[in-house]
């Protein structure tokens, strides 16, 4: 009995942008260029584990249903740790069951259209994997990568589709050209990357581009006018300009890709910015993904009805032109570890307990709440005996990091340890009950008012004897969705 | 109520404080010997004739070792107790507890702290290991949060709250600028207060009680025995602990104009010594000024004035030296200082000054008479939301 093959492609995607910008005039060079560009700039309290965790997070919740997850792959070129999963702790933010497969794919620029190949790989064996991309960028104070860096994520569901989760992109061809050169390296525990002479990159690149966009596009059947968006990316930006000019592409199809206003996110880039085009696209809309890195790697999607109905809630250019802050120079330098500031007379902070953390996984990683069964009280943390009715051990627990709250109170405090002070605490009336008090970010403290709404973002608190701790802060709500109140 | 209380069964017959402030040529130890001595110089008694000794102290020492290696006890019972600030009255409280069961014929209550060791600002608590997840903020931002809710639920503007938290920080200058073992021993004129530097929401340097080392003690005896050692005993008439559920920061019904707990506690104290208006019977309380708003608030939870009207009073005067009732007349935690484990004890410590009238002429009140022979000491530890709080009323009758 013949049975109809499932399409393969992306089922959920969504891509995260952090708050803050670097305007490009600056950094102090000695020349003021008078430049608008900017470049993203992950706050003081994130890094790639966290925001890889918000991208999932938009990722899941854009369906109306939550698509199912049987392995999560993380890929970035600067973990939080090595020697230990990062993925994990995306795992436990997103509360995934622990059957499911959570591996990095960790160390190069290329890893990220690695780990969306495998994913494409094994969804025809049947499998739907969450692949999760996150990079943040920098280099020497005054360098060309510093500048054109960018920090972002991006979150792909790719499997097969099925009814509860339709297939929005279907992946039509991935082809790869893999080649040994030296154009961009960095020795591990180094800070910056190093890269050769510009036009020995373009000369290998470029050949190697033309020739994987070509076999993909056979390997489709399909013309190059037919390409309705080609996205290319890749560090070496003169490479990545001639594969444009030189696609045979009709020139509307062209995508733009914000390097002056985010930046290249590295390992992101091509997850950042197929999901802008996923955003634009109508339904039968053909998009070509040709990455440039020690090698070159293209990808052909196709756009289905399903497209329509199920685009990420928050776009990528709902981000660009959202709300952002634009952070100083020394800030920047600061929050990247490049700029080293007098500490404040107080303790450093306690480094997070291992088994204290492991017990508290649920809550520390998944903002899990509990809720009283015999009177409905909700309990941030969660409880074993009732503060309303006192009642011992008759709690369910709940999942409380997509509410939304109110601020009931803040303060201000200038006294407290943090790399970006003042601190700001508030006490936030979580919506369907609950009262949580955390750390304030992604805001100025003047900006702050009660009964301002707020969301819940998962982010890195300290990092003390090199144990980064883990747990949810909130952030003005208009940051990602402009809810209906 | 759960407690029966042990009004008038126990006295207290000698007490020592030495100064508070930063004291860089004491150690933990010289402070408890020079506390503990001049209590016991005060009833010509020597350490040995103590029965049992209660230290408290939040972090400057553990177990009752700090204390019997530093007087050099001999095969003594010595218990040290923690209960965050209000460390200093929960050593009072199991002293008087231990005499009144007739275990102890004399029991000493000691309390320490020596924070400026530290080199940090402000107060450095260390916790047991945990999932970081708790909120790492200081005390005065915790604090902090009184402030914004008394505004908006007494529909006062920020300006005028500023002025009334001045107003009660001046008022601790003033006082302990009469008191020579006071940390700050000078007057701060209000615009210096209300101009200084914030520290968190809208408390300045000025709101902030003083981070120091010192120490206190006292000597508690049963009533029927006070007389042997002195003419002037001061009698426990109360003596209340609560513990909140520490719910406060996580239930969306508490408002930050109140701490329960100070109610429950005070409510508890008055029961025990009979004491119905507080207003009018106490000749004086020692309360914890921890931070000015917090002292605003207190004058509410104890039951002094009506709720809503405390930052009238403080403006009309009614807590200062010469007013009706006078709060903290030693300068309280803001002027005198807060080493922790002290604290609880040099409250006492002016009750009983002021009550025998042995305060320096300068700061002595005129409130105590016929009807008036009570005093009151209030201790807080913990932040809004999440505390315990102490409340004993003493007499001189």
């Amino acid at each position: 009995m013949a049975t109809e093959v499932p399409q393969i492609g992306i089922l959920s995607y969504a891509a995260y942008l952090p708050h803050w910008r670097l305007r490009h005039r600056e950094i102090s060079t000695g020349q003021n260029s008078g430049s608008s560009a900017t470049r993203s700039v992950a706050s003081y309290d994130e890094d790639t584990t966290t925001m890889a965790v918000q991208a999932a997070r938009l990722a899941l919740e854009a369906s109306p249903r939550r698509p199912l997850v049987q392995q999560l792959y993380f890929s970035t070129v600067e973990p939080a740790y090595i020697d230990r999963t990062n993925a994990t702790a995306i795992h436990a933010a997103l509360g995934l069951p622990p059957s499911v497969l959570a591996a990095d794919m960790l160390g190069s620029i290329r890893s990220g259209v690695s780990a969306l190949a495998a994913a494409t790989a094994v969804a025809s064996g049947g499998l739907s994997t969450l692949v999760t991309l996150s990079d943040t960028r920098s280099g020497l104070p005054g360098s060309a990568d510093e500048r054109s860096g960018g920090d972002a994520a991006v979150a792909f569901v790719i499997g097969p589709g099925s009814d509860r989760a339709p297939v929005l992109a279907e992946h039509i061809t991935t082809k790869h050209m893999t080649a040994e050169f030296l154009d961009r390296w960095r020795a591990p525990g180094s800070s910056h990357s190093q890269t050769w002479e510009d036009r020995f990159g373009e000369n290998n690149y470029l050949p190697l581009a033309l020739d994987v966009f070509s076999d993909a596009l056979i390997a489709a059947g399909l013309g190059r006018d037919q390409i309705d968006a080609l996205v290319v990316c890749g560090s070496h930006d003169r490479a990545v300009k001639r594969l444009r000019a030189q696609s045979g592409v009709r020139a509307e199809a062209i995508v733009e890709d914000f390097s002056r206003i985010i930046g290249n996110p590295g390992t992101a880039q091509p997850g950042v910015l197929l999901a802008d085009a996923l955003d634009r696209a109508e339904p039968g809309h053909l998009i070509a993904v040709v990455t440039l890195a020690d090698g070159a790697s293209a990808s052909i999607w196709r756009t289905t009805d399903a497209i329509s109905g199920r685009r990420a809630n928050v776009t990528v250019s709902d981000q660009i032109s959202g709300a952002s802050a634009a952070v100083g120079y020394t800030t920047f330098l600061t929050w990247k570890g490049q700029l080293r500031r007098d500490p404040p007379r107080r303790p450093d902070p306690a480094p997070s307990n291992p088994p204290s953390s492991a017990r508290s996984t649920d809550w520390k990683f998944g903002l899990v709440a509990s809720q009283c069964l015999r009177c409905g009280m909700r309990h941030l943390p969660p409880t074993r005996v009732c503060w309303q009715c006192r009642t011992a051990d008759r709690m369910t627990t709940e999942r409380v990091s997509s509410a939304n709250g109110t601020i009931a109170t803040f303060s201000v405090d200038h006294l407290a340890h943090t790399p970006h002070p003042p601190l700001v605490v508030a006490v936030i009336d979580l919506d369907g009950g609950g009262r949580f008090s955390c750390e304030m970010t992604d805001v100025e403290a003047a900006e702050v008012a009660v009964g301002d709404r707020v969301e819940m973002t998962f982010r890195r608190l300290t990092t003390t004897a090199g144990i980064h701790n883990y747990f949810w802060k909130a952030r003005p709500a208009s940051r990602i969705v402009s809810e209906e109140v | 109520m759960a407690s029966n209380g042990i009004a008038g069964r126990v006295a207290i017959v000698g007490m020592g404080c030495t100064a508070f402030g930063e004291l860089w040529d004491k150690s933990i130890a010289d402070l408890l010997v020079d506390s503990a001595t001049e209590a016991l110089d005060a009833v010509s008694m020597t350490p040995n004739d103590v029965d049992a000794y209660w230290l408290g102290t939040m972090g400057s020492g553990f177990s009752g070792l700090t204390l019997s290696r530093a007087l050099q006890l001999q095969n003594k019972p010595v218990t040290r107790v923690e209960n965050y600030c209000a460390t200093g009255s929960e050593a009072l409280r199991n002293a008087c507890y231990a005499v009144a069961s007739g275990a102890y014929d004399v029991a000493m209550a000691i309390g320490v702290e020596k924070l400026k060791d530290s080199g940090f600002s402000g107060l450095a608590i260390s916790n047991p290991p945990s999932d970081g997840t708790e909120l790492d903020w200081t005390g005065p931002a915790a604090f902090s949060l009184l402030a914004p809710a008394y505004q908006s639920a007494y529909g006062i503007s920020a300006e005028q709250l500023k002025a009334v938290l001045s107003r009660i920080a001046y008022k601790n200058h003033f006082n302990g600028a009469r008191n020579p073992r006071a940390q700050f021993r000078k007057e701060v004129p209000l615009e210096t207060i209300g101009n200084a530097p914030l520290i968190a929401g809208a408390l300045g340097v000025f709101d902030c009680s003083g981070v120091s080392d010192g120490s206190a003690a006292a000597i508690i005896v049963r009533s029927e025995d006070a007389f042997d050692y002195t003419n002037k005993p001061l009698y426990v008439k109360g003596l209340s602990m609560v513990a909140g559920a520490g719910s406060g920061l996580r239930d969306r019904w508490y408002d930050f104009t109140t701490f329960p707990e100070v109610v429950a506690s005070a409510q508890d104290a008055y029961r025990q010594a009979g004491v119905t208006d507080p207003r009018t019977e106490l000749a004086m309380a020692e309360v914890h000024d921890c931070f000015t708003p917090t002292e605003l608030v207190l004058m509410e939870d104890l039951g002094f004035v009506e709720r809503g009207t405390a930052w009238k009073e403080v403006l009309a005067g009614t807590f200062d030296l010469d007013g009706q009732l006078p709060v903290n007349p030693d300068g309280g935690l803001k002027a005198f200082g807060h080493p922790i484990g002290a604290s609880g004890l040099r409250m006492l410590f002016e009750c009983w000054l002021q009550l025998r009238g042995e305060a320096p002429a300068d700061r002595q009140i005129a409130t105590i008479g016929e009807e008036r022979k009570l005093a009151l000491t209030h201790n807080l530890g913990g932040t809004p939301g999440d505390c315990v709080s102490f409340v004993s009323v003493v007499g001189i009758d």
